[in-house]
């Protein structure tokens, strides 16, 4: 309608690059919003946990006792070795390096495979089930949350692995790769302390 | 001062009875609560009219015309800036006047130590409220429900439990309200000061009736209270008259699984209490007057009179329930 | 055809969508799907303020019979539901999901697929709902709903279900929504827009999405954990199997607190626009308008437990609460402090935008001050759960949250529809609702005083709460006309208004540089920006030029100075949000029945996601295999 407003034309962005990884890139701003979503809802999870112990006499209540610790602790050394593994996927899609991450998640989606299977058994071995009391709630509910993170992870891996197997790596590409393994290390982080919290808490105290 | 407050919220409301006002104190905690609500509507309200003195200046202020019609960038206003922290420096005065006495208010409310020989035990039901008071005189426990009496110028201490959902215990001319919380006790002590009736009123949504559950208060003197304490420790009375007597045996067995009336078999404990029912001055947490013809309308329909109340419709005929509305009233 | 008007045909073809059905359910256009955003909670507004009508007619009089307890409990659980998860939320995001990349000279927001997604999962939340209202399985246990009462025990059948769900929704819907924002206003500010140039409207929309990312969790675990108990038998609640009632009330208003301000502070936003432009100079003390609500979102975090003053818990920890929801007043009695300076220091033009922020300001103080009253932790214990909450919150989120909503409508209104609202109706109604809303709200003050508690759905005559009550509804009355001829005027403008321009109000910020309506790539080329009102800048505009005209690019700048980066592809229009939407509809009110259906109801959702984000790129051959390095 009205003339536009004449402007006088300072720069041209058109020799930017037309790609970008990290923080530079705002796709890695999504996913650390999510990852900050799902953190806080970890957080006040293990605070609900607290609650719990605080408001009972004994913990775990009487008559409960504390999760196994074997397949536990295979299952948190076997998490934290593949932390490795996902480092060095990251390092090859910072480089670009397609036949590594190729590899790398392939590598990456079988580990998530192993570390379900293993999950399994450990659900087995809680020693309590979520309908017992409100600290079988607790475990499980922390437990859930976790083990639904590893699936999605597990699951895009998968995906991920093959669609690089399939297609022509663009640089887009390598940066999703390097979110994912961003996001493999919040899984394998938010687990300590919950791992703390279901395996050592009732012993301590 | 005070008395002009509460007329000044009985005018507003064009007449009212005060028995549930907060305006109308007529306890230790809720004098003192009084008091500092009106120095915070005070404070509050010079804030206010400071807010919109400032506001209606700047709308009629005459504007001086130097700068053309063009907008402007980030002028500059010293003496605003000026004014904005003294602003800053009065909220601050403002908000500390206020916490100060809020805390004091709160060491006050903990200065009237409650006497330990009066216990009052308070269950709170859907959608009733069972009383128990341990007589002091025989060191038994009497229970009764919906009409809480209390000693003039005593500090009582009422233990608040509740055996199904929250619901809250309030009675706005005593005291502030208690949240009555399934696997907790509150307490909350009250020191009446006035004689008279006071309305009490469930205050947590508690479900479908929650708007029927309240209760009246009577603060009476110490010898009243005693001799009503004592009465209600006896047991119910025996009927009069042949009509009473067949409303007795229909309450001792159709109503025997929830009502207990003590002196006779009905023993339940999923209702109130009807030993001393004909005593009350409201029957139902305050749904209708205590009367024959309500008594009798109760029992019949009380799912029209409270839709969803935890009494069932019996199946009495209108004699039975005549004879059974005779008995009941009868229990002084 | 010069060659600037061959460049905007070519963004055009580049940036808008297909015509007809498939477009509308695949458009990635910020500004259709925040415009859908909107008009959804106006209707939604709308009903559920009908609703609050009919309750006051019920409420009118003593022992009235208009309503039995069910129907009434029915309707202020739907009225507050709908209002706070439904209607202002949204309301908000969506005003920020229009808004923002305007402002930045943006052409879209980070995540155009996610921003479809937000809209389509907020609308599955409404319609089950509703739907469910429709098939009588209506919650009604209020806005939140305490266990043990929401409990398997006391609530059988999916009342509750149906109501805890929809906070999933809306709030999966809303934190997709805040991360957009969020990121957009991270990344996409133009050149030179650092963070200390930023319009006060975007912080405080950075401000509310980085709230609503931190408090939103917490209800969707608690609300989760109540399905849990009554699905699967857990004991998160339940005193004898070692729960904790309280524990419900701590987390739901650990984000309920918040929440009212995720409500109140995109509202600040829309007041230090409209101030700004009206009174003909920018906002009076910038810093501390930012420090203020950045102070307010902080200290929001810490002071949950002012809702739970009667639940009994000690009184030392009740006095810190007091004290931090008291400090409050000072952030927000300064930003009260520079509107009026704003305006007293300016040239001010009182049209019906301005004047909602004197209503605002008028109104809000009040609710902010009984806000201040309720604060006192031995106060509250006589004015929590009465008719006085109930004024405070109408205060606050009427008086706070829509007048300036109202304003925002009337101001941004010619921006989106390129036409002027009737100065006179506009008036009118701002008077009607006015004093409606103070005749209506005022004397529930006075009822909580005289002890009525909230929630009732009658009460008896000896009470003495008839004559205000009635008052009461009778300012209902005024300001259900005033909101009537609000709408009309809205939709009668559409036809009729005065054509508007770019810039009507001469405004100062960048989405009044480009048409009325935008164009669907919004701006044709990167504006720069050197002030905080660049529109007013007396030296000229610059842009910066090199986007692509045939494929959809966007300019990524750096998070704090807003240095250019680098040129992104921002992805096309697609269905598969609306179909991830559906899926995740789906899963959602299944695993109200069954706790598998997080298992197979997981499937498609899976499968949806996965289509749409398979990037599309060419094909591996055996050659690239080993070359990509690139
Ligand atoms: C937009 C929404 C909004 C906003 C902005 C606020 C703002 C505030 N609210 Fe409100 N609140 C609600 C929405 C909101 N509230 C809702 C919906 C509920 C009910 C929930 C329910 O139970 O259903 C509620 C309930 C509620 C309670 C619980 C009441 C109860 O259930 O017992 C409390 C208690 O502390 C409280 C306090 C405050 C305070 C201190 C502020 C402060 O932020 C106000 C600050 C502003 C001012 C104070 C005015 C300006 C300042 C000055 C002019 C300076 C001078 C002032 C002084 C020196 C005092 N609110
Ligand atoms: C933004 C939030 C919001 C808004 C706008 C309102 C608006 C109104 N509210 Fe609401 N209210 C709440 C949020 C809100 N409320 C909340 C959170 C609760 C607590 C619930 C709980 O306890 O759980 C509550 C509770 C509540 C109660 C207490 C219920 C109780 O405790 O028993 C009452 C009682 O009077 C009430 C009344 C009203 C009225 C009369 C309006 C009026 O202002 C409404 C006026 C608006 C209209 C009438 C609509 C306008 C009409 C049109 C626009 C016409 C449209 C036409 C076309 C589309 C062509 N509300
Ligand atoms: C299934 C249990 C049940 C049965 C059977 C039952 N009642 Fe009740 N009754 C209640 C409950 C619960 C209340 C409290 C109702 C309320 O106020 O919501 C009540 C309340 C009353 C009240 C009012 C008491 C008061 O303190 O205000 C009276 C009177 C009464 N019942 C009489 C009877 C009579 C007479 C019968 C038998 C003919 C009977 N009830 C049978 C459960 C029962
Ligand atoms: Cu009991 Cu409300
Ligand atoms: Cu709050």
């Amino acid at each position: 309608m009205s003339e536009p407003v004449p402007y006088t034309i300072v720069g041209d962005v058109s020799d930017l690059p037309d790609c970008a990884m990290g923080p530079r890139n705002i796709v890695w701003w999504g996913n650390i919003g999510f990852m900050l979503i799902e953190g806080t809802a970890f957080l006040l999870a293990m605070a609900v946990y607290l609650y719990l112990q605080s408001e009972s006499p004994s913990w775990p209540p009487a008559g409960d006792t504390p999760p196994d610790l074997a397949w536990s602790t295979m299952f948190t050394v076997g998490l934290f070795t593949s932390e490795a593994l996902n480092l060095w996927v990251s390092r090859k899609a910072k480089a670009k390096d397609a036949a590594g991450v190729r590899r790398g998640t392939l590598l990456m989606a079988l580990a998530g495979l192993m570390f379900l299977v293993v999950r399994g058994v450990e659900l087995d071995h809680l020693n309590i089930r979520w309908d017992q009391d409100a600290y079988g709630s607790a475990v499980w509910m922390l437990m859930v949350l976790h083990t639904s993170h590893l699936t999605t992870e597990l699951g895009e891996s998968a995906v991920q692995s093959a669609w690089l197997h399939t297609h022509r790596i663009d640089p887009d590409q390598f940066s999703d790769v390097q979110d994912n393994c961003e996001y493999w290390t919040f899984v394998v982080l938010a687990w300590v302390p919950i791992y703390v919290l279901i395996y050592w808490v009732p012993r301590w105290t | 001062m005070n008395r002009a407050w509460g007329l000044a919220g009985c005018l507003a409301l064009g007449g009212c009875s005060g028995a549930n006002s907060v305006l109308a104190p007529a306890g230790y905690q809720a004098h003192a609560l009084l008091d500092v609500l009106k120095l915070t509507v005070f404070v509050g309200a010079a804030m206010y009219v400071l807010v919109l003195a400032f506001l209606t200046l700047g709308i009629v202020r005459r504007r001086v015309q130097e700068s053309g019609d063009l907008p402007v960038v980030e002028p500059a206003d010293a003496g605003l800036h000026r004014g904005l922290i003294a602003w800053s420096v009065l909220i601050l005065c403002g908000l500390s006047l206020l916490i100060t006495a809020s805390f004091v208010l709160d060491r006050h409310l903990a200065a009237a130590q409650p006497s330990e020989t009066l216990e009052v035990r308070v269950t709170a039901q859907q959608w009733w409220w069972r009383f128990v008071y341990r007589d002091p005189a025989t060191g038994r426990w009497v229970e009764t429900a919906n009409e809480l009496h209390l000693p003039v110028g005593r500090t009582v201490r009422v233990t608040l439990g509740s055996n199904d959902v929250i619901h809250s215990f309030w009675v706005p001319s005593l005291a502030g309200k208690m949240d009555v919380i399934p696997g907790r006790v509150n307490v909350l002590d009250l020191t009446p000061r006035r004689l008279g009736w006071f309305r009490g009123q469930c205050a947590e949504f508690c479900g479908v009736q929650h708007a029927h559950m309240a209760f009246d208060v009577k603060v009476e003197s110490e010898a009243d209270f005693r001799a009503w304490l004592a009465n209600q420790a006896r047991p119910a009375v025996s009927p009069s008259g042949v009509d009473a007597a067949r409303g007795m045996r229909i309450v001792s067995t159709q109503c025997a699984a929830c009502h207990t009336v003590r002196g006779t078999a009905a023993a339940g404990r999923a209702g109130p209490d009807l030993t001393h029912l004909g005593a009350r001055r409201r029957m139902a947490a305050g749904t209708l007057a205590l009367n024959r013809g309500n008594i009798e309308g109760w029992i019949l329909q009380p799912q029209s009179i409270k839709p969803g109340t935890l009494m069932p419709a019996t199946s009495l005929d209108s004699r039975g329930a005549e004879a059974v509305a005779r008995y009941l009233e009868a229990l002084k | 055809m010069t060659v600037e008007a061959e460049r905007h045909h070519a963004l055009l073809r580049t940036w808008s969508d297909a015509p007809g059905i498939w477009g509308f359910l695949t458009t990635v256009d910020h500004k259709r799907i925040a415009a859908r955003y909107v008009l959804t909670a106006v209707a939604l507004l709308a009903i559920a303020g009908l609703l609050a009508v009919d309750m006051r007619l019920q409420l009118s009089q003593p022992n009235m019979g208009r309503m039995g307890p069910q129907g009434f409990n029915e309707a202020f659980a739907l009225h507050g539901s709908t209002m706070l998860f439904l209607v202002s939320v949204p309301v908000m995001e969506a005003m920020a999901m229009w808004l923002v990349p305007l402002m930045l000279g943006a052409r879209t927001v980070a995540y155009p697929r996610l921003a479809a997604f937000s809209y389509w999962l907020y609308l599955g939340g409404v319609l089950m709902l509703w739907i469910a209202h429709a098939l009588d399985v209506t919650p009604d246990l209020g806005w939140f709903e305490y266990p043990p009462l929401s409990g398997p025990a006391y609530a059988p059948g999916h009342r509750v279900d149906v109501w805890a769900q929809m906070i999933t929704f809306s709030e999966v819907a809303a934190l997709a929504a805040s991360v957009n924002i969020v990121a957009t206003i991270l990344k996409m500010r133009p050149p030179g827009m650092t963070l200390a140039k930023m319009p006060l409207f975007i912080w405080a929309m950075l401000v509310a999405s980085l709230m609503t990312i931190f408090a939103l969790p917490s209800v969707m675990l608690v609300t989760s954990m109540l399905i849990a108990d009554r699905l699967v038998s857990t004991h998160f609640f339940t005193p004898t199997g070692g729960g904790d009632t309280l524990l419900f009330q701590h987390l739901f208003w650990f984000f309920g607190h918040p929440e009212v301000y995720i409500i109140f502070v995109p509202a600040l936003g829309f007041v230090s626009a409209i101030t700004e432009t009206f009174s003909r100079r920018t906002v009076f003390g910038y810093i501390p308008m930012v420090l203020s609500m950045l102070a307010i979102a902080v200290l929001a975090f810490g002071l949950w437990v002012h809702h739970m003053f009667a639940v009994g818990l000690p009184k030392m920890g009740n006095s810190f609460y007091t004290a931090a929801s008291m400090a409050i007043a000072l952030p927000a009695g300064m930003q009260i402090f520079c509107w009026i300076a704003t305006i007293w220091s300016g040239r001010p033009m009182f049209r019906t935008p301005l004047l909602w922020v004197i209503g605002f300001i008028v109104t809000f103080v009040i609710g902010g001050l009984s806000g201040v009253m309720t604060a006192s932790a031995p106060l509250d214990l006589q004015l929590t759960d009465t008719y006085f909450v109930v004024a405070h919150l109408h205060y606050v989120l009427i008086g706070g949250a829509m007048f300036p909503l109202f304003g925002a409508f009337c101001y941004w209104y010619p921006k989106a529809t390129g036409r002027l609202m009737s100065e006179r109706w506009g008036v009118v109604s701002f008077v009607l609702i006015i004093v409606g809303f103070n005749v209506g709200f005022f004397p529930m003050h006075l009822l909580g005083l005289e002890g009525m508690p909230r929630r009732i759905y009658t009460y008896p005559a000896e009470t003495g709460w008839g004559p205000l009550n009635l008052v009461a509804t009778i300012g209902t009355f005024i300001s259900t006309a005033g909101g009537v001829v609000f709408v009309a005027n809205a939709f009668l403008s559409l036809k009729r208004g005065k054509v508007a321009g770019d810039d009507p109000w001469g405004g100062s910020t960048l989405e009044w540089a480009t048409q009325s309506p935008p164009c669907a790539h919004n701006f044709n080329e990167v504006p720069v920006v050197r002030s905080l009102a660049p529109l007013w800048d007396r030296d000229g505009r610059q842009a910066m030029i090199g986007l692509s005209a045939t494929c959809r690019e966007v300019l990524v700048t750096s998070a704090v100075n807003a240095e250019p980066q680098y040129r992104h592809k921002s992805p096309a229009p697609s269905i598969w949000p609306f179909l991830a939407a559906v899926a995740t509809s789906i899963l959602f009110v299944a695993s109200i029945f069954t706790p598998w259906a997080l298992v197979w109801g997981a499937l498609p959702v899976a499968l949806t996601l996965i289509v749409w984000f398979w990037p599309n790129r060419p094909r591996a051959n055996a050659t690239d295999q080993q070359v990509t390095r690139s």
